[in-house]
């Protein structure tokens, strides 16, 4: 019998691979090797005229080539290239071989002489180039071999002076993709032929004549193949840079480009070397002067060339400090320097100097003579390279520079200082993106900044921006920022106030900013205090309204300043005391503990963490590690008092998971697989082992019931928690296992006169692919069940389903707990519906047959690659219930392991008589594959997935992760 | 030598009445045909007997080109087609002819309705003119005549706005017309390619000013606003109805749509829907934001803009209203301002230049007691701004624009001659070109280069080729030898053997002999041998043969020897070489001289 399955098991997988075989769309692939290139000989010799071999040639190429055959065929259509006279069918030819070349498993290098002969006698340039590419191909493909690439090069020497700009410009490729980098190599291998010995000399010098080729096509290809043997790990001479300087004034705009990618190359190179600046004996630094001729191409004519400028500054961090500072500048660093001390507003700078800057009326009228000398227009190098590139027509450009701005930033605090003034600046361009990209710059390097009451002026005036992305991307920045003075503050609390007034739904994330701003700036809160909570040294004020948001807001800000700054609450008014302690328990994350004098502090369980913070997370761990170990010591499952304990540490665990969020996911977990234990526990424990059957239906039902939550809780256990090992997975798929063997045993047993047969191969297989999966977890797996499993494994196999059944019982009842280590860390996915909030009483009305769009706006945690997971359920008040998807542009990450889900459903039913609820929740989609198989391999040249033996049949499902919320909707019968 | 001449007739250090003429390679044209905003009598328009004393002007012009819709550009167009006279062709873009009749129409209304001044164009003389317009599109090449041509690029500054390159044979003209090199709200920036022509000619109304980033300038504005709203207070905002009024009109509405601001926007009526209708039309010439989303929304379709009835200025509570004239020197925006002009919470933004003599230059300067007219005076309590939304590029785009286009000089117009002195200085510092700014009617020569085109028959070529490397490297001129034909107005580079076949003619041989007296006491041969040993270490790679008949040929010059009767030591030298060996020969016997 068992032998009879194994075989079947086996003819399933030897069938998968035939498949391929039988499905093959063209006979020609049926055949074997000599006749498919055979064939298209055949076809080749048929053609009578170019058209037909062309068509021959396309068909050809649409269909894969094994390996093995592909010599044969690049013989056959070798030969035809000779004979053939049409240059488009000997293009194509050339360009076949290329691409059979490529064939997997194929090693080119028995074509690669017969391709070098083929060059010998072509004339046509186009043909000359193609087949040079394929030589690329060719040679690309045999890494190893020096000979060929010195070949190679030689050939690529011989055509550089061809008159055709294709011809050159692959020749250059091929010395760019090929030219020997580690020059004696090339010269030990080839000693007598001289040619070659100069050439690998000299690869550099050769591509750099071509610098200056009368074709911008091979221009560019010759910078391009320079910057590839950089890449390749070839120093590139420092004699290259001023070629490339000059490529950067070309009229061509590609050229312009790759130049301003060489220039950037060779200054990080050589950062150091000291260059002359013409037409003055001054000299510089070879990176300052590379930063001020890309500096220059921000105001380039092209929008490419640009970008490309603007991104390339970011990246060049070793600038000297005086030279990035012009680059915020329009006037020359000289004038600069001098006025700048005298103002103490860098804004001002612009409005100073010989220029009017068409701010004040009539500034430009005339005064005194300046010295023109002095002034300089366009000036040699950096002078205001962002000014112009913040205020480029493309969006791209201002893309660019605003993180290049920010890259430089990063890494010079000074220059963060001065550049702040146009990030601010940037918070009011017309393109949303940008907007949103430099209030993310700005938090960025808010570390190394401070912001000026004007300057947090015009920040906090984005507040009232009607999208909801900048409004959050500026509470995020303000949770960052740090501010001088106590005006700030005010102001700072006075806008989020407007803001929150004006924006209900930015609550939470206003609080958050007003926690962060306190907890940064005590000293500058406290002298606020009296005038905030509006208390009067002789008079009582009235009690504010507890549940306004906005008095809310200001007890957060102060609660969080008074942590660190213990005068404080002696400002504080009786009220303020009650509300603390309320607020303390409602809005727990927002409202530190304080030491109030007078009051006795409540120690529990959380209150350790005002002492030390992180003690207390170890203790935490400390106590989880206990616990499991506890539970571990039981080794049989009906020692009595083993479920007990079992029901103790599951409840510690959850109150764990509660009180410390930090590792909330570890304890989660465990409880939750501690769960599973215990129901497998029951299930086994109960009498129904013992008793006949038909007498234990009924406790069959829940025994069936606990093997069905099991499976689903193993689900959970696999897909909802991130950052496990293999080794948990592995666990839990142990108690997948279990579980099945429990439905298995049930299932045998309450259908009697059913064959069995169709689900115990069933379980079979699943074992083995459970060891196939598990295999280097296996060891860790001792004494459990399935290493009882496999140890029977040759004997299960072989007997009667009945017996296996029975087998299974045994085992499963004498199989210990397996033990769960926990790994580092665990997160569990977590979503929060912020909105619909569920609180409002007003139906949401639309006519039936349309539809009403419903805006969902979601925080979802620790969940990887939401895009493709993370699904919206609705479900009516009928039962029916509909799966979104949403948008991948919906999800927004606003930091690590967060993700922002919003987005917009569209509901619509038929007419209801009164409005009712419908519920909406998220669902964590999983399937069993996605974790399971490792990723597939490409196959081959052609895409074709015929071949693929089907995936193994995938476990899809679900999981809600979220609190469904209620939604009051009405559809009101349509008018007709 | 030939040259490009370029007579400005208005423009020419000054700011107005833009009218330059050209003449290049025989043809000639005039850019812009503008009127004087200052004048209103004969100086309002250019002086067109410049041109011709009597008579029409279609006989001295070759074609008008209209560079963009500002009247200062474009104003004096039917007076010189109808009055005095021009019927050849009038280039300018299509937003420019769209606009451009509004405009002359308006002009004409105020002008002979409100002035009542007679003796000049009618309704009907602008129709006409309008007849003789060409569209043009962007970068589109437009053959005017066989010789000449034209070619527009996009210039900012306003909807339609063009600079156009101007080519006759390989001479070469850039008119910039007015420009603006950043862009804005609804505009995107100048760009033109590198052209290299022989003359750019460019504006420089803001030649010392460099500008600070306009978002600063936006921000300001937007915030002053903003706060005036906030306080409850009316802001007026004195435009001209095209132009930077969209520009504003769209910074404002975006303002207002991202603040969700609820206080009304007003829009003195008129001119402006039809144009702003136009602006929707021409949605590819605006800037790449509006271009993009104009499927979604079109920008100019305001959602926060209204037109503004005079009811409306007497309404409590905040707003903002943009009325017209933009110097606040009569209509709309004056009476307004007279209604507002007593509460300090209320504000004037002053978006653009002021003439003097107008009330918004009085304002500016910080009058605070106006002179009305019948003995009031009208205090001014209100706040005044001044926030230059002007699109001309300043001196930095001016530079750029330069380096952009890279011309082999630089003519300067449309500017104040002081300050374009000072552009000029720098111009010619930093590039090394020659800088002119000529006066109104002072002509400015440019002498031209140009090179001749030749057809060169291809055997000669491919001889040539075979010569000299594999590549012709086009950085570096080379000499070669052949016949230039010229028949009628072709030029044809042959060989000169077929030369000599076309036109039939015998081939004469040109040799020059010269003699070379030397003391020698050796033999006649002997010297000879001893010239040949020389000759052979001197001149290396080359064939040198000693002929058993006495005589060396090196390359194809025969040198013989003999001896005078009475000396026999007084050698003389015979070299003989024919025309086309010329240096070598003429190399050979300076060293056998010695």
């Amino acid at each position: 019998m068992a032998a009879h399955l194994k075989k079947r098991v086996y003819e399933e997988f030897s069938k998968v691979v035939q498949i391929p075989h039988e499905e093959a769309p063209a006979k020609k692939l049926r055949l074997s090797k000599p006749s498919k290139s055979a064939a298209l000989h055949i076809d080749l010799c048929k053609a009578t005229n170019s058209t037909d071999a062309l068509q021959y040639l396309l068909q050809f190429a649409r269909k894969p080539v094994e390996a093995e055959s592909v010599e044969g065929v690049i013989r056959i259509l070798l030969e035809h290239y000779y004979k053939e006279n049409d240059n488009s069918v000997r293009l194509k030819i050339a360009s076949l071989l290329g691409l059979l070349s490529k064939t997997r498993g194929f090693s080119p290098d028995c074509i690669f002489d017969d391709a070098i002969n083929t060059l010998s006698n072509e004339n046509s340039h186009q043909v000359l180039a193609q087949l040079l590419d394929t030589l690329l191909v060719i040679g690309t493909q045999l890494p190893e071999s020096p000979a060929v690439r010195l070949r190679l090069t030689e050939v690529a020497y011989k055509h550089l002076s061809d008159t055709h700009f294709g011809v050159r410009n692959k020749c250059l490729q091929l010395l760019g993709g090929l030219g020997v980098v580690d020059a004696p190599l090339g010269k030990d291998s080839e000693g007598p032929s001289s040619s070659s010995a100069g050439a690998v000399r000299e690869v550099q010098t050769i591509i750099s004549d071509y610098f200056s080729d009368q074709d911008p096509r091979v221009r560019t290809a010759a910078l391009k193949a320079m910057l590839q043997l950089h890449e390749r790990g070839m120093k590139i001479h420092q004699i290259i840079y001023e070629q490339a300087c000059r490529l950067l004034s070309d009229d061509y705009e590609q050229v312009r480009s790759a130049a301003v990618q060489m220039v950037w190359v060779l200054s990080q190179l050589y950062p150091e070397s000291i260059v002359p600046i013409p037409s003055s004996n001054e000299e510089i630094r070879l990176v300052d002067d590379a930063f001020g001729k890309i500096s220059h191409m921000v105001s380039d004519g092209s929008w490419m060339v640009r970008v490309q400028a603007a991104k390339t500054l970011g990246s060049m961090l070793q600038v000297s400090p005086h030279f990035l500072e012009q680059t915020l500048d329009k006037k020359l660093m000289s004038d600069l320097r001098r006025k700048r001390t005298a103002h103490e507003r860098a804004k001002e700078l612009f409005a100073s100097g010989e220029f009017s800057s068409g701010r004040k009326w009539a500034d430009d009228a005339p005064k005194e003579k300046l010295d023109t000398n002095t002034v300089s227009l366009i000036a040699s190098g950096a002078c205001g390279a962002f000014v112009h590139g913040l205020e480029d027509e493309m969006f791209e450009v201002r893309i660019a520079a605003v993180e290049a701005l920010c890259q430089l930033a990063r890494s010079s605090p000074s220059f963060a200082e001065k550049c702040l003034d146009f990030l601010v600046d940037m918070f009011n361009d017309e393109i949303e993106e940008v907007r949103l990209q430099s209030i993310h710059v700005l938090r960025e390097i808010s570390t190394h900044i401070t912001l000026r009451e004007d300057q947090l002026d015009t920040v906090l005036a984005v507040l009232e921006d009607s999208s909801r992305d900048i409004r959050e991307a500026l509470h995020e920045l303000l949770c960052y920022t740090n501010v001088s003075t106590k005006e700030c503050i005010q102001l700072a609390l006075l806008e989020l106030l407007k803001n929150l007034n004006k924006y209900p739904t930015d609550r939470n994330s206003v609080w958050k900013c007003l926690k962060f701003l306190g907890s940064r700036h005590p000293t500058l809160v406290l002298p606020l205090v009296p005038e905030l909570l509006s208390t009067h040294p002789y008079f009582d004020t009235p009690e504010p309204d507890m549940d306004d948001p906005a008095y809310i807001a200001v007890l957060v800000l102060v609660f969080n300043a008074a942590k660190s700054c213990p005068t404080m609450p002696a400002l504080f008014s009786d009220h303020t005391f009650r509300h603390y302690a309320y607020l303390r328990d409602s809005l727990s994350h927002l409202v530190p503990p304080l030491r109030l004098p007078g009051r006795k502090q409540v120690y529990s369980l959380d209150s350790v963490d005002s002492g030390a913070g992180s003690g207390s997370v170890e203790s935490a761990q400390v106590f989880l590690q206990q616990s499991l170990h506890r539970v571990s010591t039981i080794q049989n499952l009906e020692t009595p008092g083993a479920q007990d304990l079992l029901d103790f540490t599951i409840r510690d665990l959850q109150r764990l998971g509660e009180l410390q969020t930090e590792l909330a996911g570890a304890a989660d977990f465990c409880a939750t697989f501690l769960r599973c234990q215990l129901l497998l526990m029951k299930a086994l424990q109960d009498k129904l082992w013992n008793t006949a059957v038909p007498l234990c239906l009924k406790q069959n039902v829940t025994a069936t019931a606990a093997a069905q939550q099991i499976v689903e809780e193993t689900y959970k256990l696999e897909f909802l928690y991130s950052g496990l090992e293999s080794r948990q997975v592995a666990t839990i798929h142990h108690v997948r296992l279990q579980a099945k063997a429990l439905q298995l045993i049930l299932t045998a047993r309450t259908r009697q006169g059913v064959d069995p047969l169709v689900s115990s191969e069933k379980f079979l297989q699943e074992v083995e692919s459970f060891q196939r999966q598990f295999l280097s977890e296996l060891p860790h797996l001792q004494d459990s069940f399935v290493e009882k499993l496999l140890e029977l494994m040759p004997r299960l196999s072989s007997c009667k389903p009945v017996e296996l059944v029975k087998i299974l019982q045994a085992t499963l009842r004498q199989s210990g707990l397996p033990q769960l280590r926990l790994p580092e860390r665990v997160h569990r996915a977590t979503a929060t519906i912020l909105e619909p909030t569920g609180e409002s009483d007003n139906p949401l009305r639309f006519t039936t047959g349309l539809v009403l769009a419903l805006d969902i706006d979601a925080t979802l945690e620790h969940v990887q690659n939401p895009q493709n997971t993370v699904k919206v359920q609705v479900l009516y008040p009928d039962g029916q219930s509909h799966v979104i998807h949403p948008k991948p542009a919906d999800f927004r990450k606003p930091g690590p392991d967060r993700h922002r889900l919003i987005t917009q459903v569209y509901l619509s039913h038929s007419a209801w008589t009164e409005p009712s609820q419908i519920e909406v929740r998220l669902l964590l989609a999983y399937s069993s594959a996605s974790s399971s198989l490792p990723s597939r391999t490409k196959l081959g040249w052609s895409d074709s997935f015929d071949g693929l033996p089907p995936p193994e049949p995938a476990v899809e499902g679900t999981i809600p992760f979220s609190k469904p919320v209620k939604v009051y909707i009405m559809p009101k019968p349509a008018r007709r | 030598m030939p040259e490009i001449k370029v007579t400005p007739l208005g423009a020419g250090q000054d700011v107005g009445r833009s009218c330059i003429l050209v003449s290049i390679g025989g043809k000639n044209i005039m850019l812009d045909c503008g009127m004087h905003m200052g004048y209103n009598d004969d100086r309002r328009f250019p002086d067109f007997s410049y041109v011709t004393q009597n008579g029409r002007l279609t006989d001295f012009l070759d074609c008008v080109i209209i560079s963009h819709f500002h009247l200062d550009h474009c104003g004096a167009l039917p007076y010189m087609s109808e009055m005095v006279g021009y019927d050849g062709p009038i280039y300018m873009t299509h937003p420019t002819k769209a606009i451009c009749p509004i405009l002359l129409e308006d002009f004409r209304k105020i002008t002979v309705d409100k002035k009542g001044e007679t003796n000049f164009f009618t309704s009907q003389m602008i129709k006409d003119c309008m007849k003789k317009v060409v569209p043009l599109n962007l970068h589109q090449t437009v053959q005017v005549d066989d010789e000449l041509e034209i070619k527009a690029y996009y210039a900012g500054h306003v909807l339609g706005a063009a600079m156009v390159h101007i080519k006759v044979g390989s001479e070469s003209v850039v008119y910039t017309g007015d420009y603006n090199m950043t862009p804005d709200r609804h505009l995107g920036a100048a760009w033109i390619d590198k052209c290299r022509p022989d003359i750019l000619i460019s504006e420089s109304t803001y030649a010392t000013t460099i500008r600070d980033s306009k978002r600063c300038r936006e921000r300001d504005f937007l915030k002053k606003v903003h706060e005036s709203i906030e306080r409850g207070g009316k802001v007026l905002i004195p435009v001209f109805a095209l132009g930077r009024a969209q520009e504003l009109c769209i910074l404002l509405e975006t303002f207002w749509e991202r603040m969700n601001l609820k206080a009304p926007i007003y829009f003195s009526t008129g001119l402006t829907e039809k144009a702003n209708h136009y602006y929707k039309l021409f949605i590819t010439w605006t800037n790449q934001k509006i271009r993009k989303t104009f499927v979604q929304r079109n920008m100019f379709e305001f959602k926060h803009i209204k037109a503004f009835d005079r009811s409306y200025a007497d309404n409590p509570g905040p707003m903002v209203v943009f009325a017209t004239p933009g110097m606040l020197h009569a209509g709309q925006s004056l009476q307004i301002f007279k209604k507002w002009a007593g509460n300090e919470k209320n504000m004037v933004i002053m978006p653009g230049y002021c003439v003097q003599g107008t009330i918004g230059h009085k304002i500016l300067n910080g009058q605070r007691k106006l002179e009305m007219e019948g003995r009031a005076t009208l205090d001014v309590k209100l706040q005044v701004e001044y926030m230059s939304f002007s699109a001309h590029a300043d001196a930095k785009g001016i530079m750029q624009l330069i380096r952009m286009a890279e011309p082999r000089n630089m003519l300067l117009v449309h500017g104040e001659a002081a300050k374009m002195e000072f552009l000029k200085g720098k111009i010619e510092q930093e590039f090394s070109i020659d800088c002119y700014m000529p006066a109104n009617g002072e002509t400015v020569a440019v002498k031209t280069n140009p090179s001749v085109p030749v057809d060169m028959s291809v055997n000669l070529l491919k001889r040539e080729m075979a010569l000299g490397g594999p590549l012709p490297d086009p950085k570096r001129p080379r000499s070669m030898h052949g016949t230039l034909i010229m028949k009628e107005s072709s030029l044809k580079l042959v060989s000169s053997e077929q030369a000599l076949k076309e036109l039939a003619l015998n081939e004469h041989q040109l040799r020059f002999t010269c003699r070379v007296a030397l003391q020698d006491p050796h033999s006649d041969s002997e010297t000879l041998h001893r010239i040949y040993t020389h000759l052979k270490s001197l001149l290396k790679g080359y064939t040198i043969q000693h002929l058993p008949d006495g005589t060396v040929m090196v390359e194809s010059i025969v040198i013989k020897v003999s001896s005078s009767a009475e000396d026999a030591n007084a050698k003389i030298l015979l070299l003989s070489w024919s025309y086309q060996d010329e240096d070598l020969g003429s190399f050979l016997s300076s060293v056998l001289k010695k």
